[in-house]
């Protein structure tokens, strides 16, 4: 059995998942059922200043018939009196003291107002801070959350008045919605923060009602943008997980990052893992199907664990980060092609239209008796299961043309069905970089790129 | 709310609700040059318009199933999609092909149910076209010349137009409701029924010649072939027994033990019929094995879930009848020879195998006649069905014909019909699109 606890900038909890700072963690009866389900740790709901909520708060996008792909809130910090949080944080600790309890904090930004809030905190006995500098509605408009994670010198600064008070450890959590995202978490490196987490949510509307020309939700006529997370946002999570994981300056802070944005599977949970976070954070997931989904992110990631040889997290925590590289250094020599599995493929051909239409097409489509039909060949007076079945042609790659761009393989309904398959290209490894470095004619002039195509045998038709 | 009052014939699938239709919608796959458009013999494009479906595009989903297919109400309750559409599934082969017909139905319950007209109407031009006979074939050609701006009428001597989808197709199936509904659609298109005209009675095809610009003989077949068995006269007609039961409704009242002679896709509606108005015991007999039957797979195991039971390899010998009152059938055990002009194995008595099946009420619906009317009229004739060509053209000049009265090759299905009624339409538009170009 897979070890899955993990230590977080000092912070103990037995498996890395942990409730986001979110609704599912707005109070000490839901905390405590959710660590019963087996909650590694929880951030508490953001609290601090105080506020107001609307209703039809959150909006949902969804797509083909599956709900809540991502949603969209504008909800604000915890609407309940501090000093409710604060004692239920104390309740919650003392009753869960191998649990992970961090609290969110978001005031307005006075060193004062800070250090305030981080001594009450502290005095719960929980295990740590998170500073909300992401919330990107209605807080940011009050000059606090994402207002503050956008200015790197802001998070420094509110950063550095943290860190001159406290005694537990403190992460800064990061907006998305910035342009790089390194910059913020280097201002937190810079003041000191003992951690960093990502992502926010990110700025969006979901939808217009087509009948009353509102957005949808509507709140009394009005709605704006709000914050959007869920399963659709994941990969840029995973994007702004890698940059932090690869930039010079942050790695060699040492910094532990806590991952989220989308996480909803223990696959999901591994590729973060994978990338570097050493922590988990989820909202949408148990926002969806409640606190028992963290049995199978335990049970799933363990279970992967053992199949790897993995004993504990840190035997696999960052390992793809290596793989993270730039354009100009893959190799563009490297070549696939696409194969299709006949004896899988259920001719829906939607790899022949999608590689016809808007690739490369190289993908035919062969009869029964082996020649190449078009689309629409069948006689119009012929039909029935039978015949339509019995001279339904077979797409096939043309490997000979294929870029290998992968396009069918993702729109391919089977699993398994197309393999993009190595293949030599018989040219030797070049990438971008070392083309620029050693031949930069090619690199600038179509003339020089031709005659470079047709010395390396390069067709690209 | 109180439950209508219904006759166990009721519409067996209920309408797929908004929420099942869009579960279902959002399954297909889209396929490029689907199987199941090919599969169709109209070639409705399947994927477009359960893409529409799923994009709430209910107006769009039911115009895409009337390019094709103007019987697409009928056509989506009475197709046997097992063999067709739904038989050609990508998604059939490991998992549930999509509910294709189900589909097509909410589609187009969607309009029939708000009224909503969805065909576009070329401007009218000056040529007319008479239509003989209701039924699919003559509604669908009807329709599709109707669309193109032609004036067209329809003459059907029966009293309700419709033919078969009408009279002949059980209520489980098809209510009579929703045959009357669509030949209002096709009323809509500007096309004139006239009921009660009978051709050959008070129309003659020289008459219609002199009055249209061309004819279409939709005319179906005829009445069930005889047997020419001892005590036949007592034996009901099977098509007059479906008809009963959707005319008449909660009024018809079955024997106690029924025998059905022959085992087509009337004969599966008979016995269902029977038993679901409350026959004790409802008998397929037929002559020859399950193998030969002429009904499709799907309608053998519903009524075998329905009760009936089968003797296969018997053969009715005559109606027996006591003071008029029908006791029983004598039939005769028979063994499988060589296959006979249908390519079937023909039946060869086994001597001295006779018995007689207990009965009060014996329907026999072995099929039906060849149409009468390509005699009357003077048609070529194939197998006995009207002869045409690759136009639907008869041999007389003008004169075009589709449907069950042409079918002398392959079974004869309603979507077949359908086809037929629309690929003469095109035909005969462009002929009368020729000779306005000749007129100048």
């Amino acid at each position: 059995m897979a070890d899955l606890s993990i230590d977080f900038a000092g912070i103990r909890s037995p498996n890395p998942f942990w409730l986001a700072s979110a609704p599912p963690a707005n109070s000490g009866a839901q905390i405590h059922k959710a660590f019963e389900a087996g909650w590694g740790g929880a951030v508490w709901k953001t609290i601090g200043a105080p506020v107001l909520n609307v209703s039809n708060r959150y909006g949902a996008w969804h797509y083909g018939g599956q709900k809540m792909l991502a949603i969209n809130n504008v909800e604000l910090i915890s609407d309940r009196p501090l000093e409710v949080n604060l004692r239920e944080i104390r309740d919650v600790k003392r009753a869960w003291p191998e649990r992970a309890v961090i609290v969110s904090a978001m005031v307005e930004s006075t060193p004062e107002a800070w250090h305030m809030i981080v001594r009450q905190i502290e005095d719960t006995g929980a295990d740590g801070i998170e500073l909300n500098y992401g919330c990107p509605h209605g807080m940011s408009e009050r000059g606090m959350g994402a207002a503050v994670g956008q200015v790197p010198e802001y998070c420094e600064q509110i950063t550095r008045w943290v860190m001159e008070v406290t005694k537990i450890p403190v992460i800064v959590k990061l907006t998305p919605n910035i342009t790089n995202v390194v910059y913020p978490a280097r201002a937190a490196v810079r003041a000191g923060a003992s951690a960093i987490s990502l992502i926010n949510t990110i700025n969006s509307i979901t939808a217009i009602d087509l009948d009353t020309f509102e957005t949808s939700p509507s709140i009394g006529g009005k709605g704006g943008h709000g914050g959007y997370a869920g399963p659709a946002v994941k990969p840029i999570a995973l994007n702004m997980l890698a940059a932090l994981g690869t930039d010079a300056e942050v790695k060699q802070s040492g910094l532990p990052v806590s991952g989220m944005g989308g996480i909803s599977t223990w696959k999901d949970a591994a590729e973060f893992l994978l990338l570097g976070a050493s922590s988990l954070q989820v909202c949408t997931a148990v926002m969806h199907y409640g606190y028992r989904m963290v049995e199978d992110l335990c049970d799933g990631l363990s279970n992967w664990m053992d199949s790897k040889g993995f004993r504990t997290i840190e035997d696999f925590r960052g390992r793809s980060l290596s793989r993270i590289s730039d354009f100009k250094d893959f190799d563009l020599s490297f070549r696939a092609v696409a194969r299709i599995d006949t004896s899988k493929c259920i001719k829906c051909d939607l790899c022949y239209i999608a590689c016809n239409d808007t690739a490369h097409q190289c993908i035919d489509l062969i009869d029964p008796a082996g020649a190449v039909v078009a689309p629409y060949a069948w006689d119009i007076r012929s039909n029935g299961r039978a015949e339509a079945v019995a001279t339904r042609p077979q797409p096939r790659v043309r490997e000979e043309d294929c870029v290998g761009c992968r396009l069918c393989y993702n729109v391919c309904p089977v699993e398994n069905c197309i393999e993009m398959v190595e293949l030599p290209s018989g040219r030797e490894s070049i990438t971008w970089d070392q083309l620029v470095k050693t031949k930069p004619e090619v690199t600038e002039d179509w003339e020089a790129m031709k005659a470079y195509r047709k010395k390396m045998g390069i067709e690209v038709h | 709310m109180s439950k209508p009052e219904t006759n166990g014939l009721t519409e067996h699938f209920p309408p797929l609700t908004a929420q099942e239709a869009l579960m279902e919608a959002n399954r297909c796959l889209f396929c490029y040059d689907a199987p199941c458009a090919h599969a169709c013999p109209t070639h409705i494009d399947i994927p477009k318009f359960i893409k529409k479906i799923s994009t709430e595009n209910l107006i769009g989903s039911a115009r895409t199933i009337f390019d094709s297919n103007l019987l697409g109400a009928t056509c989506a309750r009475v197709c046997p999609v097992q063999e067709l559409c739904e038989g050609a599934c990508v998604l059939g082969a490991e998992h549930k092909p999509i509910m294709i017909g189900r589909l097509q139905r909410f589609a187009m319950d969607h309009v029939y149910q708000r009224g909503i007209g969805v065909v576009k109407l070329a401007p009218p031009t000056p040529w007319k076209v008479a239509v003989i006979g209701s039924g699919p074939a003559g509604l669908s050609c009807a329709g599709e010349l109707a669309r193109r701006g032609h004036g067209v009428t329809v003459f059907e001597k029966r009293e309700l137009p419709g033919g078969l989808s009408t009279y002949g197709i059980i209520s489980l199936r098809e209510p009579m409701e929703a045959s009357l509904a669509e030949v209002r659609m096709i009323a809509n298109l500007g096309v004139k029924i006239e009921t009660g005209a009978h051709l050959g009675a008070e129309l003659s095809i020289r008459d219609l010649q002199a009055r249209f610009d061309a004819v279409f003989l939709g005319v179906g077949l005829g009445a069930t072939t005889a047997m020419g068995i001892e005590g036949e006269e007592y034996a009901i007609d099977g098509l007059w027994y479906i008809e009963q039961s959707k005319l008449n409704g909660t009024g018809m009242k079955p024997g106690r033990k029924v025998v059905v002679i022959g085992a087509g896709n009337t004969a599966i509606d008979c016995a269902t019929i029977a038993k679901r108005l409350g026959a004790e015991h409802v008998t397929m007999v037929y002559r020859r094995s399950p193998t030969e039957m002429t009904s499709y797979q799907h309608e053998y195991e519903f009524v075998k879930k329905e009760g009936v039971t089968f003797r296969f390899l018997t053969q009715p010998v005559a109606v027996l009848a006591d003071n008029g009152l029908v006791s029983g059938l004598r039939a005769v055990r028979v063994e499988l020879g060589e296959a006979d002009a249908s390519g079937r194995r023909g039946p060869k008595p086994v001597t001295g195998l006779e018995f007689v099946i207990a009965a009060d009420q014996v329907v026999k619906a072995v099929g039906q006649q060849r149409p009468s009317l390509a005699e009357t009229l003077g048609l070529d004739t194939e197998k006995g069905y009207i002869r045409v060509n690759e136009d639907f053209e008869t041999n007389i000049a003008g004169v075009f014909a589709g449907g069950d009265c042409t079918r002398a090759k392959n079974a004869a299905s309603t979507v077949m019909a359908v086809q037929d009624g629309k690929l003469a339409a095109a035909a005969i538009h462009v002929r009368l699109m020729n000779a306005e170009a000749r007129r100048g």
